[in-house]
């Protein structure tokens, strides 16, 4: 622990180029803790309701550009689960410009990277350029925003490679197919409940009008907000926007019918029998997500409850369960309150070897009640402070993360600068209301249980047992 | 347009590097530091040439299992003060083990009373391992149970047969994390043997970017190699990787859905004339995504595969050049088939004029996109310091990926990577070895 008196500011010149970020630099050296001074936000929405948000970062001459899509895999109907990832992989096979595949290679000569990525929440496309490349990738996105060219031919063959890519996370990964059925359990309306990838089954049955109707449903400027962050000046970002975006118009969205997960009325449980060498245990409690960045408290301090428990190396889960009594190879906490859906806290675990599943469920229950009966010390609660504001702050080493942070802020319906806002709101959190917390939603009624039961494998496939050698040359 | 002129103006133009700083501390510390204001960051690596490549077969493993109980104890600091004094400055503490390199890297933020309390304990940690008895119990029993986990997935078991193959006795051959056999034999005086004998100060590159001054970061390159061991002279060289003579080919039973396949041979190393022909023909072949061969023929055109790619592993000895992919099990013959038709056609004709322009084209253009963080920076200060690139190396990248021509990669593959000398290991069902060509 630092007293504060201690604390000693860096003296720095002012010899770098951009005196805002040195006076922040000063201001977090010298004010500890406090949430650094962060670079500006700039909004612009565009008349088809498209939102552009620019964060200028001028410490390289890159820039990261990233387009959300509010629509993810909560949004997928029963028998269509998956159709929202399907549909981000067919945005890369052709437009009525653009053949198949050639987007990412007119991204890659231009010197960039390009990826996406499908959430329960989002669709998210995104590139790294060089700054003068912005208005490539503008134009590429508004291309596939309005103009996506979807045929059979490459509709099969990407479909195939979904289920490969099913294949590779799920099926063969016994702890996903644990995931998978514990999130199917956990929630039993909500559609948090199905994989992002989609069921196996549904992937098989999945057409060529279903991404077509995915398509036109969610994929329109009003729906869209573009995140940029990086080397470049907001006014120029907004106009170039404009000249891409400008012309697409906007159309009436699917009605999104409010969904809920009824209160949870007792205990549940899930199995999951796989290949794998020890069990892994998952409990998850239904808690609140972050709706009122400024007024929510109890998302905040659940955020810190769970930085008690697996915030670093130093907390108590890793300390009690991992080091100290040796009941666990690992062991960790998880809760993440931007959502649109609702909050789920996490906890997992993996027994050592010679103890078993249920004295870990009882150790990993008892760590939850000791702060529920007793609360967090206040080395503790400021160590999570400490965390939460230097965590911030190396953000702002990635560019990337920087315009992930703004975009899943927005994409939640919260102020997309409210990341500011959020470490002030860490810092204010007591012990009194972490105590809260773990005593109203860690009750049995509202707890999911899954365990993964290991089945072993034939002895023959095991490394190094008798491998079946079969034409080999020497 | 206006908007247009002002992203047109900034042209990519030759890009430098950042200025990097190099000395030598008082013991022969190699030290790399890039004085980085905009941030109020420090980013500080320190390694030693004690990756796996320093293990035995009856040792395999120690190597990784020393450099991990580092952080589990100091003389004068349990466990517990080592973590709770960098969690209480939001310090983080990373280790980071190859086949030739052992180290850790540490973020902290650059506040002079933050950043003494990491470094202390990062200095500790390095200099001082206390690698407490029962402590290392409980990690020994960690990592075997991590090893016999992966000893049931397709891909760790394909990984690690497609090694042994590939290497063929060469150190480079061995599991990163060893064996559970010879973990469990591994006692406090091996891995304290293994620290005198390797973490020394003439073998540690110190590499540094942040918010700092030369004189400040001089000291602290001082302090952290302060108590290390001295060493005793010059290591031997690691034995040079032996060509593949002939095909070798493994099957392997499992049940998976997928089969996982893995093709390659030695490879590349860090400093090699071969370098950049060789970098930029695995781009056109494997590297480069949705870009490269292996993507349109395996995934796009066919739909066989989520990932294939081809990596190469320049390490101080020749690394591995791989061809890695997963595919529906019954698909293996067929995916195996395309592989390897793609990389023959490829060593015998060569990229074609337009594959070559665009690789050079995103290698070069891209380049700033690798200099765009401190992480990535201090990562490269780490490899130009440990293997004795020169300091312009940054800037000269570029310049000779440009240089590149079609006849060189067609050249290199052929004499380095030949198609006809492959090892390969399929992990998957008996009745697909029977598919598989010769």
């Amino acid at each position: 622990m630092i007293p504060f008196s201690d604390r000693v500011c860096s003296a720095a010149t002012a010899t770098s180029p951009s005196r805002l970020a040195l006076r922040s630099a000063l201001a977090v050296a010298c004010a500890w803790p406090a949430a650094p001074a962060a670079a500006e936000l700039h909004r612009h929405r565009l008349d088809n309701g498209m939102e552009i948000l620019v964060k200028e970062d001028h410490r390289a001459p890159v820039v990261a550009s990233m387009l959300w899509y509010r629509a993810g895999s909560m949004d997928e109907v029963n028998g269509s689960t998956g159709v929202a990832h399907v549909l981000e992989h067919m945005m890369f096979r052709g437009t009525r410009t653009l053949a198949p595949g050639e987007l990412s290679k007119t991204v890659a000569r231009a010197g960039g990277r390009d990826n996406a990525s499908t959430g329960r929440d989002y669709t998210i496309y995104f590139q790294q350029l060089h700054r003068s490349q912005l208005p490539l990738a503008m134009r590429l996105e508004a291309d596939r925003m309005a103009n996506l060219m979807l045929t059979e031919a490459e509709f099969a063959r990407e479909l195939r490679v979904v289920m490969e890519e099913r294949r590779l996370r799920t099926e063969d990964q016994p702890r996903s197919l644990l995931y998978e059925t514990f999130f199917a359990t956990a929630y039993q309306a909500h559609p948090y409940r199905t994989p992002i990838i989609g069921w196996m089954r549904d992937l098989e049955n999945m057409t060529l009008a279903d991404a077509h109707t995915w398509y036109r449903a969610w994929y329109a400027p009003n729906n869209a907000a573009l995140v940029v962050v990086g080397d470049v000046h907001a006014a120029d970002v907004f106009a170039e926007a404009q000249r891409w975006f400008g012309a697409i118009a906007p159309r009436a969205l699917p009605e999104r019918k409010a969904q809920s997960e009824a209160p949870q009325r007792g205990l549940r449980r899930a199995v999951v029998n796989a290949p794998a060498e020890l069990p892994y245990l998952l409990m998850g409690w239904h808690v609140p997500a972050l709706r009122d960045l400024e007024r929510d408290w109890e998302p905040y301090a659940l955020w810190v409850l769970a930085a008690a428990l697996d915030g670093s190396d130093a907390s108590r889960l890793t300390r009690d369960l991992v080091r100290e009594r040796r009941l666990a190879v690992s062991a960790g906490a998880g809760y993440d309150p931007v959502n649109r859906g609702p909050g789920l806290f996490v906890v997992s675990a993996t027994p050592a070897a010679g103890h078993s599943v249920e004295a870990l469920e009882a150790a990993l229950r008892a760590q939850i009640a000791a702060i529920a009966e007793h609360g967090i010390t206040a080395e503790e609660l400021e160590r999570t402070r400490v965390q939460a504001v230097a965590a911030q702050v190396y953000g702002r080493d990635s560019m990337l993360g920087q315009a992930r942070q703004i975009g899943r802020l927005h994409n939640a319906g919260l102020p997309p600068d409210g990341a500011a806002m959020q470490v002030r709101r860490l810092q204010e959190v007591t012990v009194q209301q972490v105590q809260a917390v773990a005593r109203k939603y860690f009750a049995d009624d509202n707890l999911t249980v899954g365990t993964l039961w290991p089945q072993p494998l034939a002895a023959a496939v095991r490394a190094g047992a008798s491998d079946v050698p079969l034409r080999e040359h020497h | 347009m206006l908007a247009a002129a002002a992203f047109a103006l900034a042209a990519p133009a030759a890009l430098g590097g950042p200025p990097i700083q190099h000395w030598q501390t008082a013991s022969g510390a190699r030290v790399y530091f890039v004085e980085s204001r905009n941030l109020p960051i420090l980013d500080v690596s320190v390694q030693f040439p004690a990756g796996s490549s320093r293990d035995t077969p009856a040792t395999s493993g120690l190597a990784g299992l020393t450099l991990r109980m580092l952080r589990f104890g100091a003389q004068g600091l349990t466990e517990e003060q080592i973590s709770l004094r960098l969690a209480d400055v939001g310090a983080q503490l990373a280790p980071s083990f190859d086949y030739d390199r052992a180290g850790y890297a540490l973020r902290t933020l650059s506040g002079a009373a933050q950043r003494e309390q990491a470094l202390a304990t990062l200095a500790a940690v390095l200099q001082r391992p206390g690698f407490p008895a029962a402590v290392l119990e409980r990690e020994k029993a960690r990592v075997i149970a991590g090893l016999r986990e992966a000893d049931l997935k397709p891909d760790a078991i394909g990984a690690r047969e497609f090694a042994r193959l590939v290497y063929a006795g060469h150190p480079y051959g061995l599991r990163e994390s060893g064996e559970p056999r010879t973990v469990a034999q591994l006692t406090r005086e091996d891995l304290a043997a293994f620290h005198a004998r390797f973490f020394a100060a003439p073998y540690a590159v110190v590499a540094m970017i942040g918010d700092l001054e030369r004189r400040e970061a001089e000291a602290i390159a001082e302090r952290l190699v302060a108590g290390l061991p001295k060493g005793s002279g010059p290591l031997a060289p690691l034995p040079q990787v032996p060509r593949l003579d002939a095909p070798v080919q493994r099957v392997i039973v499992h049940p998976a859905a997928q089969a996982h396949l893995y093709l390659g041979a030695p490879g590349v190393r860090r400093v090699d004339p071969d370098y950049f022909p060789l970098l930029v023909g695995n781009y056109i072949l494997g590297g480069g995504g949705f870009n490269s061969r292996f993507s349109e023929q395996v995934r796009q055109k066919r739909g066989l595969s989520y990932s294939v790619y081809s990596r190469l592993a320049p390490y101080e000895q020749d690394g591995a050049f791989t061809i890695a992919l997963q595919t529906r099990r019954d698909q293996a013959g067929e995916a195996l088939r395309v592989v390897r038709e793609t990389f023959a056609d490829f060593v015998a004709n060569g990229p074609s004029a337009e594959e070559l322009e665009g690789a050079r084209q995103h290698i070069v253009g891209a380049f700033p996109l690798r200099l765009d963080s401190n992480r990535e920076i201090l990562e490269h200060l780490a490899v130009i310091g440990f293997y004795r690139l020169p300091l312009d190396w940054l800037e000269r990248y570029p310049q000779s990926v440009a240089a590149v021509t079609a006849a060189q990669v067609r050249d290199a593959f052929q004499r380095r990577i030949s198609s006809e000398r492959l090892a390969v290991v399929v992990v998957g069902a008996p009745s697909d070895a029977s598919a598989i060509p010769p």
